[in-house]
Protein backbone atom coordinates (compact mmCIF):
# COMPACT_ATOMS: atom_id res chain seq x y z
CA UNK A 1 0.00 0.00 0.00
CA UNK A 2 1.56 3.25 -0.91
CA UNK A 3 -0.12 6.66 -0.15
CA UNK A 4 0.45 9.63 -2.48
CA UNK A 5 2.79 12.45 -0.22
CA UNK A 6 0.53 14.67 1.19
CA UNK A 7 0.05 17.79 -0.56
CA UNK A 8 1.40 20.38 1.43
CA UNK A 9 -0.93 23.50 0.80
CA UNK A 10 0.26 26.31 -1.38
CA UNK A 11 1.22 28.89 0.87
CA UNK A 12 2.22 32.66 0.07
CA UNK A 13 5.95 32.98 -0.07
CA UNK A 14 7.85 36.63 0.96
CA UNK A 15 8.16 36.99 -2.64
CA UNK A 16 4.09 37.45 -3.23
CA UNK A 17 3.90 39.57 -0.38
CA UNK A 18 6.62 41.82 -1.79
CA UNK A 19 4.37 42.05 -5.24
CA UNK A 20 0.99 42.78 -3.27
CA UNK A 21 2.72 45.62 -1.17
CA UNK A 22 4.17 47.13 -4.36
CA UNK A 23 0.45 46.83 -5.76
CA UNK A 24 -1.07 48.65 -3.12
CA UNK A 25 1.34 51.22 -2.78
CA UNK A 26 0.97 52.01 -6.36
CA UNK A 27 -2.82 52.18 -5.89
CA UNK A 28 -2.24 54.36 -2.65
CA UNK A 29 -0.30 56.62 -4.75
CA UNK A 30 -2.84 57.01 -7.08
CA UNK A 31 -5.31 57.38 -4.65
CA UNK A 32 -3.67 60.33 -3.01
CA UNK A 33 -3.16 61.91 -6.30
CA UNK A 34 -6.58 61.67 -7.58
CA UNK A 35 -8.12 62.85 -3.98
CA UNK A 36 -5.87 65.37 -2.97
CA UNK A 37 -3.70 66.79 -5.50
CA UNK A 38 -6.23 66.23 -8.80
CA UNK A 39 -8.99 68.78 -7.82
CA UNK A 40 -11.79 66.86 -9.40
CA UNK A 41 -15.66 66.83 -8.13
CA UNK A 42 -16.99 63.20 -8.87
CA UNK A 43 -20.17 62.34 -9.62
CA UNK A 44 -20.82 58.88 -10.51
CA UNK A 45 -24.47 59.02 -10.06
CA UNK A 46 -24.81 61.54 -12.83
CA UNK A 47 -23.24 59.10 -15.39
CA UNK A 48 -24.95 56.22 -13.88
CA UNK A 49 -28.22 57.78 -14.52
CA UNK A 50 -27.28 57.25 -18.47
CA UNK A 51 -26.84 53.76 -17.55
CA UNK A 52 -30.37 53.36 -16.54
CA UNK A 53 -32.64 55.75 -14.21
CA UNK A 54 -35.43 55.89 -12.82
CA UNK A 55 -38.84 57.38 -14.31
CA UNK A 56 -40.90 58.97 -11.91
CA UNK A 57 -43.90 58.82 -13.77
CA UNK A 58 -43.87 55.47 -14.92
CA UNK A 59 -42.52 54.31 -11.72
CA UNK A 60 -39.89 52.07 -13.59
CA UNK A 61 -36.12 51.74 -14.38
CA UNK A 62 -35.97 52.68 -17.73
CA UNK A 63 -32.59 51.80 -19.42
CA UNK A 64 -30.71 54.92 -20.81
CA UNK A 65 -28.18 55.84 -23.79
CA UNK A 66 -25.44 53.73 -22.93
CA UNK A 67 -27.39 50.17 -22.07
CA UNK A 68 -28.62 51.16 -25.36
CA UNK A 69 -25.14 51.51 -26.40
CA UNK A 70 -24.41 48.26 -25.16
CA UNK A 71 -26.77 46.90 -26.98
CA UNK A 72 -26.27 48.22 -30.71
CA UNK A 73 -22.51 46.70 -30.18
CA UNK A 74 -23.86 43.41 -29.30
CA UNK A 75 -26.06 43.49 -32.88
CA UNK A 76 -23.00 44.64 -34.60
CA UNK A 77 -20.81 41.86 -32.81
CA UNK A 78 -23.47 39.44 -33.88
CA UNK A 79 -23.60 40.32 -37.66
CA UNK A 80 -20.13 41.13 -38.14
CA UNK A 81 -19.41 37.69 -36.71
CA UNK A 82 -22.06 36.19 -38.82
CA UNK A 83 -21.27 38.42 -42.61
CA UNK A 84 -16.85 37.99 -40.80
CA UNK A 85 -17.29 33.87 -40.65
CA UNK A 86 -18.54 33.80 -44.25
CA UNK A 87 -15.66 35.89 -45.67
CA UNK A 88 -13.34 33.80 -43.44
CA UNK A 89 -14.38 30.87 -44.61
CA UNK A 90 -14.78 31.10 -48.34
CA UNK A 91 -11.51 33.26 -47.95
CA UNK A 92 -10.07 30.86 -45.86
CA UNK A 93 -10.53 27.36 -48.54
CA UNK A 94 -9.23 29.89 -50.87
CA UNK A 95 -5.58 30.69 -49.12
CA UNK A 96 -5.12 26.91 -49.77
CA UNK A 97 -6.29 26.01 -52.66
CA UNK A 98 -4.35 24.94 -56.10
CA UNK A 99 -5.48 27.86 -58.01
CA UNK A 100 -3.13 30.50 -58.03
CA UNK A 101 -5.78 33.35 -59.16
CA UNK A 102 -7.89 31.94 -55.83
CA UNK A 103 -4.75 32.05 -53.53
CA UNK A 104 -3.71 35.85 -54.91
CA UNK A 105 -7.30 37.26 -54.14
CA UNK A 106 -7.31 35.90 -50.54
CA UNK A 107 -3.96 36.86 -49.98
CA UNK A 108 -4.60 40.23 -50.71
CA UNK A 109 -7.13 40.80 -48.88
CA UNK A 110 -5.67 39.60 -46.01
CA UNK A 111 -2.37 41.92 -46.07
CA UNK A 112 -4.48 44.60 -47.27
CA UNK A 113 -6.54 44.48 -44.12
CA UNK A 114 -3.15 43.31 -41.74
CA UNK A 115 -1.33 46.12 -42.89
CA UNK A 116 -3.58 49.51 -42.50
CA UNK A 117 -4.38 50.91 -39.26
CA UNK A 118 -8.36 49.58 -38.81
CA UNK A 119 -8.99 52.99 -38.37
CA UNK A 120 -7.96 53.98 -41.90
CA UNK A 121 -9.49 51.05 -43.54
CA UNK A 122 -12.75 51.56 -41.85
CA UNK A 123 -12.83 55.21 -43.21
CA UNK A 124 -11.68 54.27 -46.70
CA UNK A 125 -14.36 51.72 -46.45
CA UNK A 126 -17.50 53.47 -45.18
CA UNK A 127 -17.19 56.12 -47.70
CA UNK A 128 -17.12 53.27 -49.87
CA UNK A 129 -19.98 51.67 -48.50
CA UNK A 130 -22.10 54.14 -47.35
CA UNK A 131 -21.68 56.40 -50.95
CA UNK A 132 -21.84 53.57 -53.49
CA UNK A 133 -22.68 50.82 -52.28
CA UNK A 134 -25.85 51.54 -49.74
CA UNK A 135 -27.84 53.53 -52.27
CA UNK A 136 -27.20 50.81 -55.04
CA UNK A 137 -28.87 47.83 -52.84
CA UNK A 138 -31.54 50.12 -51.64
CA UNK A 139 -30.75 50.28 -47.97
CA UNK A 140 -31.64 53.80 -47.97
CA UNK A 141 -35.23 53.42 -49.17
CA UNK A 142 -36.32 50.90 -46.95
CA UNK A 143 -39.71 51.35 -46.06
CA UNK A 144 -40.01 52.93 -42.00
CA UNK A 145 -43.06 51.91 -41.96
CA UNK A 146 -43.32 48.70 -43.49
CA UNK A 147 -45.10 45.92 -41.14
CA UNK A 148 -41.36 43.75 -40.52
CA UNK A 149 -39.29 46.80 -40.41
CA UNK A 150 -41.41 48.83 -37.83
CA UNK A 151 -41.85 45.51 -35.71
CA UNK A 152 -39.64 44.61 -32.04
CA UNK A 153 -37.96 41.74 -33.71
CA UNK A 154 -36.78 43.86 -36.21
CA UNK A 155 -35.84 46.73 -33.85
CA UNK A 156 -34.02 43.56 -31.51
CA UNK A 157 -32.37 42.29 -34.59
CA UNK A 158 -31.55 45.72 -36.45
CA UNK A 159 -32.27 48.50 -33.71
CA UNK A 160 -33.40 52.23 -34.70
CA UNK A 161 -35.03 51.56 -38.39
CA UNK A 162 -33.95 55.12 -38.97
CA UNK A 163 -30.41 54.37 -38.48
CA UNK A 164 -30.88 50.97 -40.03
CA UNK A 165 -28.24 51.63 -43.27
CA UNK A 166 -25.96 53.53 -41.11
CA UNK A 167 -26.07 50.30 -39.20
CA UNK A 168 -25.18 47.78 -41.98
CA UNK A 169 -22.51 50.13 -43.08
CA UNK A 170 -20.85 49.90 -39.62
CA UNK A 171 -21.63 45.68 -39.40
CA UNK A 172 -20.02 45.17 -43.11
CA UNK A 173 -16.49 47.71 -42.47
CA UNK A 174 -15.99 45.78 -39.41
CA UNK A 175 -17.07 42.08 -40.90
CA UNK A 176 -14.63 42.76 -43.81
CA UNK A 177 -11.79 43.60 -40.70
CA UNK A 178 -12.56 41.17 -39.17
CA UNK A 179 -12.96 38.53 -41.69
CA UNK A 180 -9.02 38.76 -42.01
CA UNK A 181 -8.37 37.43 -39.16
CA UNK A 182 -10.52 34.53 -39.48
CA UNK A 183 -9.53 34.45 -43.23
CA UNK A 184 -6.34 32.95 -41.59
CA UNK A 185 -7.84 31.35 -38.63
CA UNK A 186 -9.60 28.59 -41.22
CA UNK A 187 -6.65 28.46 -43.82
CA UNK A 188 -4.69 27.07 -40.21
CA UNK A 189 -7.73 24.69 -39.69
CA UNK A 190 -7.83 23.50 -42.81
CA UNK A 191 -3.50 22.86 -42.86
CA UNK A 192 -3.77 20.99 -39.76
CA UNK A 193 -6.48 18.16 -41.09
CA UNK A 194 -3.46 15.80 -42.32
CA UNK A 195 -3.13 15.07 -46.12
CA UNK A 196 -3.81 11.46 -45.20
CA UNK A 197 -7.35 12.42 -44.54
CA UNK A 198 -7.83 14.43 -48.06
CA UNK A 199 -6.42 11.63 -50.00
CA UNK A 200 -8.72 8.68 -48.30
CA UNK A 201 -11.66 10.82 -49.09
CA UNK A 202 -10.81 11.23 -52.76
CA UNK A 203 -9.81 7.76 -52.67
CA UNK A 204 -12.98 6.31 -52.43
CA UNK A 205 -13.94 8.92 -54.99
CA UNK A 206 -16.01 11.21 -53.50
CA UNK A 207 -16.47 15.06 -55.27
CA UNK A 208 -13.98 17.89 -54.38
CA UNK A 209 -17.24 19.60 -52.86
CA UNK A 210 -18.01 16.77 -50.61
CA UNK A 211 -14.46 16.06 -49.52
CA UNK A 212 -14.72 19.92 -48.28
CA UNK A 213 -18.60 19.33 -46.65
CA UNK A 214 -17.69 15.65 -45.20
CA UNK A 215 -14.37 15.16 -44.48
CA UNK A 216 -12.36 18.33 -44.50
CA UNK A 217 -14.61 21.00 -42.99
CA UNK A 218 -15.94 19.34 -40.12
CA UNK A 219 -12.80 18.39 -38.60
CA UNK A 220 -11.72 21.76 -39.40
CA UNK A 221 -14.19 22.99 -37.20
CA UNK A 222 -13.77 21.62 -34.13
CA UNK A 223 -10.47 22.83 -34.23
CA UNK A 224 -11.42 26.08 -35.22
CA UNK A 225 -14.13 27.09 -32.69
CA UNK A 226 -11.98 28.35 -29.58
CA UNK A 227 -9.92 30.74 -31.89
CA UNK A 228 -12.82 31.70 -33.44
CA UNK A 229 -15.20 32.27 -30.23
CA UNK A 230 -11.50 34.56 -28.85
CA UNK A 231 -12.17 36.33 -32.43
CA UNK A 232 -15.74 37.42 -31.51
CA UNK A 233 -14.35 38.88 -28.40
CA UNK A 234 -11.99 40.62 -30.05
CA UNK A 235 -14.52 41.84 -32.22
CA UNK A 236 -16.76 43.25 -29.81
CA UNK A 237 -13.71 45.41 -28.42
CA UNK A 238 -12.85 46.27 -31.89
CA UNK A 239 -16.32 47.39 -32.74
CA UNK A 240 -15.44 50.54 -30.24
CA UNK A 241 -13.95 52.46 -33.71
CA UNK A 242 -16.80 52.60 -35.81
CA UNK A 243 -18.21 54.94 -33.70
CA UNK A 244 -15.80 57.39 -35.88
CA UNK A 245 -17.61 56.94 -38.36
CA UNK A 246 -20.74 57.60 -36.42
CA UNK A 247 -22.45 54.30 -35.64
CA UNK A 248 -24.32 54.78 -32.34
CA UNK A 249 -22.60 52.13 -30.74
CA UNK A 250 -21.28 52.08 -26.80
CA UNK A 251 -18.08 54.25 -27.35
CA UNK A 252 -19.47 56.72 -30.06
CA UNK A 253 -22.85 57.02 -26.67
CA UNK A 254 -20.04 57.42 -24.30
CA UNK A 255 -18.00 60.29 -25.69
CA UNK A 256 -21.67 62.42 -26.11
CA UNK A 257 -22.53 61.52 -22.24
CA UNK A 258 -19.04 62.77 -21.48
CA UNK A 259 -19.68 65.85 -22.95
CA UNK A 260 -23.04 66.54 -22.30
CA UNK A 261 -22.24 65.58 -18.15
CA UNK A 262 -18.30 66.73 -18.24
CA UNK A 263 -18.02 63.50 -16.48
CA UNK A 264 -15.38 62.02 -18.23
CA UNK A 265 -13.34 60.13 -15.39
CA UNK A 266 -16.98 58.64 -14.11
CA UNK A 267 -18.22 57.86 -17.91
CA UNK A 268 -14.83 55.89 -19.48
CA UNK A 269 -14.66 53.86 -16.08
CA UNK A 270 -17.75 53.17 -16.32
CA UNK A 271 -18.18 52.21 -20.12
CA UNK A 272 -14.60 50.30 -19.22
CA UNK A 273 -16.17 48.21 -16.99
CA UNK A 274 -19.12 47.53 -19.18
CA UNK A 275 -16.90 46.20 -21.86
CA UNK A 276 -15.15 43.84 -19.56
CA UNK A 277 -17.39 42.39 -18.00
CA UNK A 278 -19.24 41.56 -21.48
CA UNK A 279 -16.26 40.30 -22.81
CA UNK A 280 -15.20 38.59 -19.65
CA UNK A 281 -18.84 36.98 -19.14
CA UNK A 282 -18.24 35.45 -23.17
CA UNK A 283 -14.59 34.34 -22.43
CA UNK A 284 -15.89 32.69 -19.37
CA UNK A 285 -18.56 31.02 -21.32
CA UNK A 286 -16.61 29.76 -24.39
CA UNK A 287 -13.83 28.53 -22.19
CA UNK A 288 -16.63 26.51 -20.06
CA UNK A 289 -18.61 25.43 -23.41
CA UNK A 290 -15.11 24.77 -24.50
CA UNK A 291 -14.23 22.54 -21.65
CA UNK A 292 -17.33 20.15 -21.73
CA UNK A 293 -17.08 19.88 -25.44
CA UNK A 294 -13.27 18.45 -24.69
CA UNK A 295 -15.47 16.14 -22.53
CA UNK A 296 -17.96 14.92 -24.66
CA UNK A 297 -15.22 14.34 -27.88
CA UNK A 298 -14.75 11.04 -28.93
CA UNK B 1 -12.54 10.10 -73.44
CA UNK B 2 -11.44 10.27 -76.88
CA UNK B 3 -7.74 10.25 -75.95
CA UNK B 4 -8.72 7.40 -74.14
CA UNK B 5 -10.89 5.19 -76.82
CA UNK B 6 -8.11 5.86 -78.80
CA UNK B 7 -5.74 4.13 -76.84
CA UNK B 8 -7.78 1.67 -74.98
CA UNK B 9 -7.89 -1.33 -78.21
CA UNK B 10 -4.06 -1.40 -77.55
CA UNK B 11 -4.87 -3.28 -74.13
CA UNK B 12 -5.92 -6.86 -74.01
CA UNK B 13 -10.04 -6.91 -72.95
CA UNK B 14 -9.13 -8.40 -69.34
CA UNK B 15 -6.47 -6.06 -68.46
CA UNK B 16 -7.07 -3.40 -65.58
CA UNK B 17 -4.48 -1.95 -64.90
CA UNK B 18 -1.78 -0.61 -67.73
CA UNK B 19 1.16 1.42 -67.03
CA UNK B 20 2.82 2.92 -70.37
CA UNK B 21 6.24 4.23 -70.53
CA UNK B 22 5.00 6.12 -66.89
CA UNK B 23 7.26 8.73 -65.30
CA UNK B 24 7.57 10.98 -61.80
CA UNK B 25 9.39 13.40 -60.94
CA UNK B 26 9.64 15.56 -57.57
CA UNK B 27 10.71 18.63 -58.42
CA UNK B 28 14.51 17.13 -60.00
CA UNK B 29 14.46 13.70 -58.19
CA UNK B 30 12.63 11.11 -60.45
CA UNK B 31 10.59 8.93 -58.88
CA UNK B 32 9.64 6.68 -61.80
CA UNK B 33 11.68 6.08 -64.14
CA UNK B 34 9.61 4.42 -67.14
CA UNK B 35 7.23 2.15 -66.17
CA UNK B 36 5.69 -0.42 -68.22
CA UNK B 37 3.27 -3.12 -66.20
CA UNK B 38 -0.13 -4.34 -66.37
CA UNK B 39 -2.88 -6.45 -63.53
CA UNK B 40 -5.36 -8.37 -65.21
CA UNK B 41 -8.67 -9.35 -63.94
CA UNK B 42 -8.33 -11.60 -61.07
CA UNK B 43 -4.22 -11.01 -61.10
CA UNK B 44 -2.97 -10.64 -57.68
CA UNK B 45 0.20 -8.55 -58.07
CA UNK B 46 2.68 -7.78 -55.09
CA UNK B 47 5.01 -4.82 -55.14
CA UNK B 48 8.42 -4.98 -53.31
CA UNK B 49 11.58 -3.15 -52.91
CA UNK B 50 13.73 -1.14 -50.79
CA UNK B 51 12.44 1.60 -49.06
CA UNK B 52 12.26 4.68 -51.48
CA UNK B 53 12.39 2.88 -54.55
CA UNK B 54 9.13 4.07 -56.01
CA UNK B 55 6.50 1.51 -55.12
CA UNK B 56 4.18 3.22 -53.04
CA UNK B 57 4.32 6.36 -55.67
CA UNK B 58 3.80 4.02 -58.69
CA UNK B 59 0.72 2.15 -57.00
CA UNK B 60 -0.74 5.85 -55.76
CA UNK B 61 -0.69 7.42 -59.73
CA UNK B 62 -2.96 4.34 -60.20
CA UNK B 63 -6.19 6.56 -59.00
CA UNK B 64 -3.69 9.78 -59.26
CA UNK B 65 -3.10 10.55 -55.62
CA UNK B 66 0.21 11.25 -57.21
CA UNK B 67 0.11 12.76 -60.95
CA UNK B 68 2.30 10.80 -63.58
CA UNK B 69 4.13 13.49 -66.10
CA UNK B 70 4.97 11.04 -68.82
CA UNK B 71 3.08 7.78 -70.35
CA UNK B 72 -0.17 6.73 -69.76
CA UNK B 73 -2.06 4.70 -67.08
CA UNK B 74 -5.32 3.01 -67.89
CA UNK B 75 -7.70 1.90 -65.55
CA UNK B 76 -10.48 -0.09 -66.13
CA UNK B 77 -10.36 0.90 -69.63
CA UNK B 78 -10.11 4.81 -68.93
CA UNK B 79 -7.51 7.02 -69.05
CA UNK B 80 -6.32 8.17 -66.08
CA UNK B 81 -5.38 12.21 -66.48
CA UNK B 82 -6.25 15.66 -65.19
CA UNK B 83 -10.03 15.52 -66.12
CA UNK B 84 -11.40 15.34 -62.50
CA UNK B 85 -14.80 13.97 -63.42
CA UNK B 86 -13.56 10.58 -64.93
CA UNK B 87 -11.27 10.19 -62.24
CA UNK B 88 -13.87 9.92 -59.73
CA UNK B 89 -15.49 7.36 -61.66
CA UNK B 90 -12.04 5.37 -61.80
CA UNK B 91 -11.68 5.89 -57.75
CA UNK B 92 -14.96 4.78 -57.72
CA UNK B 93 -13.82 1.32 -59.17
CA UNK B 94 -10.21 1.31 -57.33
CA UNK B 95 -10.47 0.96 -53.99
CA UNK B 96 -7.27 1.76 -51.69
CA UNK B 97 -5.97 1.09 -48.23
CA UNK B 98 -3.22 3.11 -46.95
CA UNK B 99 -0.44 2.34 -44.54
CA UNK B 100 -1.92 5.09 -41.61
CA UNK B 101 -5.59 3.93 -42.02
CA UNK B 102 -6.94 7.18 -42.85
CA UNK B 103 -10.20 6.59 -40.85
CA UNK B 104 -12.32 9.49 -40.71
CA UNK B 105 -12.21 10.33 -37.18
CA UNK B 106 -15.02 12.43 -36.81
CA UNK B 107 -17.58 9.65 -38.07
CA UNK B 108 -18.70 6.28 -36.45
CA UNK B 109 -17.35 3.51 -37.98
CA UNK B 110 -20.52 2.49 -39.52
CA UNK B 111 -20.42 6.08 -40.95
CA UNK B 112 -16.72 5.89 -41.91
CA UNK B 113 -18.22 2.75 -45.00
CA UNK B 114 -21.57 4.62 -45.78
CA UNK B 115 -20.09 7.58 -46.53
CA UNK B 116 -18.84 6.97 -50.23
CA UNK B 117 -22.36 4.85 -51.07
CA UNK B 118 -24.52 7.12 -49.92
CA UNK B 119 -22.88 10.34 -51.81
CA UNK B 120 -21.46 8.63 -54.51
CA UNK B 121 -23.65 6.37 -55.80
CA UNK B 122 -27.29 8.30 -54.20
CA UNK B 123 -27.88 5.08 -51.86
CA UNK B 124 -30.63 5.76 -48.70
CA UNK B 125 -29.18 5.80 -45.46
CA UNK B 126 -31.30 2.38 -45.01
CA UNK B 127 -29.45 0.38 -48.11
CA UNK B 128 -25.69 1.64 -47.19
CA UNK B 129 -25.83 0.95 -43.98
CA UNK B 130 -27.21 -2.83 -44.83
CA UNK B 131 -24.30 -2.87 -47.79
CA UNK B 132 -21.53 -1.54 -44.99
CA UNK B 133 -23.11 -3.97 -42.21
CA UNK B 134 -22.20 -6.75 -44.94
CA UNK B 135 -18.86 -5.74 -44.99
CA UNK B 136 -17.98 -4.95 -41.84
CA UNK B 137 -19.61 -8.61 -41.27
CA UNK B 138 -16.91 -10.06 -43.80
CA UNK B 139 -14.07 -8.39 -41.75
CA UNK B 140 -15.57 -9.31 -38.65
CA UNK B 141 -15.64 -6.61 -37.14
CA UNK B 142 -19.86 -5.62 -37.58
CA UNK B 143 -19.89 -5.62 -33.34
CA UNK B 144 -17.81 -2.28 -33.39
CA UNK B 145 -20.00 -0.20 -36.33
CA UNK B 146 -21.33 2.54 -33.82
CA UNK B 147 -17.77 2.97 -32.34
CA UNK B 148 -15.56 5.86 -33.34
CA UNK B 149 -12.23 5.29 -34.98
CA UNK B 150 -9.74 6.23 -32.14
CA UNK B 151 -11.72 3.52 -29.94
CA UNK B 152 -10.59 0.81 -31.78
CA UNK B 153 -7.09 -1.23 -32.57
CA UNK B 154 -4.44 -0.29 -35.40
CA UNK B 155 -5.80 -4.03 -36.85
CA UNK B 156 -9.09 -3.49 -36.14
CA UNK B 157 -8.81 0.17 -37.79
CA UNK B 158 -7.34 -1.22 -40.71
CA UNK B 159 -9.55 -3.99 -41.33
CA UNK B 160 -12.58 -1.12 -41.24
CA UNK B 161 -10.78 0.81 -43.62
CA UNK B 162 -10.65 -2.34 -46.24
CA UNK B 163 -14.57 -2.49 -45.86
CA UNK B 164 -14.44 1.12 -46.38
CA UNK B 165 -12.81 0.76 -49.95
CA UNK B 166 -14.92 -2.57 -50.55
CA UNK B 167 -18.33 -0.70 -49.76
CA UNK B 168 -17.49 0.99 -52.98
CA UNK B 169 -17.86 -2.49 -54.64
CA UNK B 170 -14.56 -2.08 -56.57
CA UNK B 171 -13.17 -3.98 -59.32
CA UNK B 172 -9.87 -3.58 -57.87
CA UNK B 173 -7.65 -3.14 -54.59
CA UNK B 174 -4.82 -1.44 -53.81
CA UNK B 175 -2.84 -1.75 -51.05
CA UNK B 176 0.17 0.94 -49.84
CA UNK B 177 2.15 -1.12 -47.09
CA UNK B 178 -1.15 -1.93 -45.14
CA UNK B 179 0.79 -3.83 -42.07
CA UNK B 180 3.33 -1.29 -41.45
CA UNK B 181 2.18 0.68 -39.42
CA UNK B 182 0.75 -2.17 -36.82
CA UNK B 183 2.21 -3.85 -34.03
CA UNK B 184 3.39 -7.41 -34.83
CA UNK B 185 0.44 -9.47 -33.22
CA UNK B 186 -1.99 -7.35 -35.08
CA UNK B 187 -0.67 -7.86 -38.75
CA UNK B 188 -2.20 -11.85 -39.33
CA UNK B 189 -5.74 -10.39 -38.85
CA UNK B 190 -5.20 -7.78 -41.24
CA UNK B 191 -3.11 -10.35 -43.50
CA UNK B 192 -6.61 -12.85 -42.95
CA UNK B 193 -8.62 -10.63 -44.49
CA UNK B 194 -6.76 -9.48 -47.46
CA UNK B 195 -6.36 -13.88 -48.15
CA UNK B 196 -9.75 -14.19 -48.07
CA UNK B 197 -10.31 -11.59 -50.39
CA UNK B 198 -8.05 -12.76 -52.88
CA UNK B 199 -9.39 -15.92 -52.86
CA UNK B 200 -12.81 -14.28 -53.48
CA UNK B 201 -11.11 -13.73 -56.57
CA UNK B 202 -10.99 -9.75 -56.43
CA UNK B 203 -8.24 -8.22 -58.14
CA UNK B 204 -5.54 -6.70 -56.04
CA UNK B 205 -2.11 -4.68 -56.45
CA UNK B 206 -0.32 -5.04 -52.83
CA UNK B 207 2.50 -2.76 -52.07
CA UNK B 208 4.33 -4.74 -49.13
CA UNK B 209 7.37 -5.96 -47.33
CA UNK B 210 5.49 -9.21 -46.07
CA UNK B 211 7.26 -12.01 -48.26
CA UNK B 212 4.91 -14.83 -46.36
CA UNK B 213 1.95 -12.56 -47.60
CA UNK B 214 3.47 -12.91 -51.21
CA UNK B 215 4.51 -16.77 -51.39
CA UNK B 216 0.97 -17.48 -50.27
CA UNK B 217 -1.32 -15.19 -52.03
CA UNK B 218 0.70 -13.13 -55.01
CA UNK B 219 0.04 -14.57 -58.72
CA UNK B 220 3.07 -12.55 -59.71
CA UNK B 221 5.64 -10.51 -57.99
CA UNK B 222 7.45 -7.07 -59.23
CA UNK B 223 10.47 -5.76 -57.64
CA UNK B 224 11.36 -2.40 -57.71
CA UNK B 225 14.50 -0.36 -57.26
CA UNK B 226 15.68 3.64 -57.64
CA UNK B 227 11.87 3.91 -59.47
CA UNK B 228 12.47 0.91 -62.08
CA UNK B 229 10.57 -2.45 -62.79
CA UNK B 230 13.68 -4.57 -61.75
CA UNK B 231 11.90 -8.15 -61.77
CA UNK B 232 8.34 -8.84 -62.85
CA UNK B 233 7.70 -12.15 -62.90
CA UNK B 234 5.32 -15.46 -61.22
CA UNK B 235 6.14 -15.91 -57.90
CA UNK B 236 7.23 -19.14 -58.59
CA UNK B 237 10.10 -17.92 -60.29
CA UNK B 238 10.50 -15.01 -57.83
CA UNK B 239 10.59 -17.50 -54.88
CA UNK B 240 12.73 -20.05 -56.34
CA UNK B 241 15.83 -17.93 -57.93
CA UNK B 242 15.00 -17.00 -60.83
CA UNK B 243 15.57 -13.84 -59.50
CA UNK B 244 17.89 -10.56 -60.25
CA UNK B 245 20.85 -9.65 -58.12
CA UNK B 246 19.45 -6.61 -56.47
CA UNK B 247 16.20 -8.53 -55.44
CA UNK B 248 18.52 -11.08 -54.22
CA UNK B 249 20.53 -8.48 -51.61
CA UNK B 250 16.95 -7.11 -50.99
CA UNK B 251 15.53 -10.31 -49.94
CA UNK B 252 18.72 -11.79 -48.05
CA UNK B 253 17.38 -8.66 -45.68
CA UNK B 254 14.48 -8.64 -45.19
CA UNK B 255 14.14 -12.24 -44.35
CA UNK B 256 17.23 -12.55 -42.02
CA UNK B 257 14.84 -12.18 -39.10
Amino acid sequence: MTEPPLQTRRRLTTVDYICFGLVGVVIAYAIYRVSDVLVYNWNWSRVFNFVIYYDEETARYVPNLLLEGIATTLRLAFWATIVAATIGLVMGYMRTSKNLAMRMISRCYVELVRNIPPVVFIFIFYFFLSGQLMPLIGIDDIDKNGAFVSSSLFYVMFGDPRLFSNFVAGALCLALFEGAYITEIVRAGIQSITKGQWEAARAVGLSPLNVLRDIIFPQAIRKILPPLAGQFITLIKDSAIVSLISIQELTFLATEVASTTTKVFETWIIVGAMYFVLCYSFATLFGHLEKRAMRTRR
Amino acid sequence: MSNSSATAPKMEPDTLISFDGVSKWFDHFQALKDINLSVKQGERVVVCGPSGSGKSTMIRCVNQLENHQQGTIHVCGREVYGNMKQLEQVRREVGMVFQSFNLFPHMSILQNVTLAPIRNSKLSRAEANEIALHYLERVQIADQADKFPSQLSGGQQQRVAIARALAMKPRVMLFDEPTSALDPEMITEVLDVMTELASDGMTMMVVTHEMGFAREVADRVVFMDEGRIEENCTKDEFFTGGRGERAEAFLSKILQH
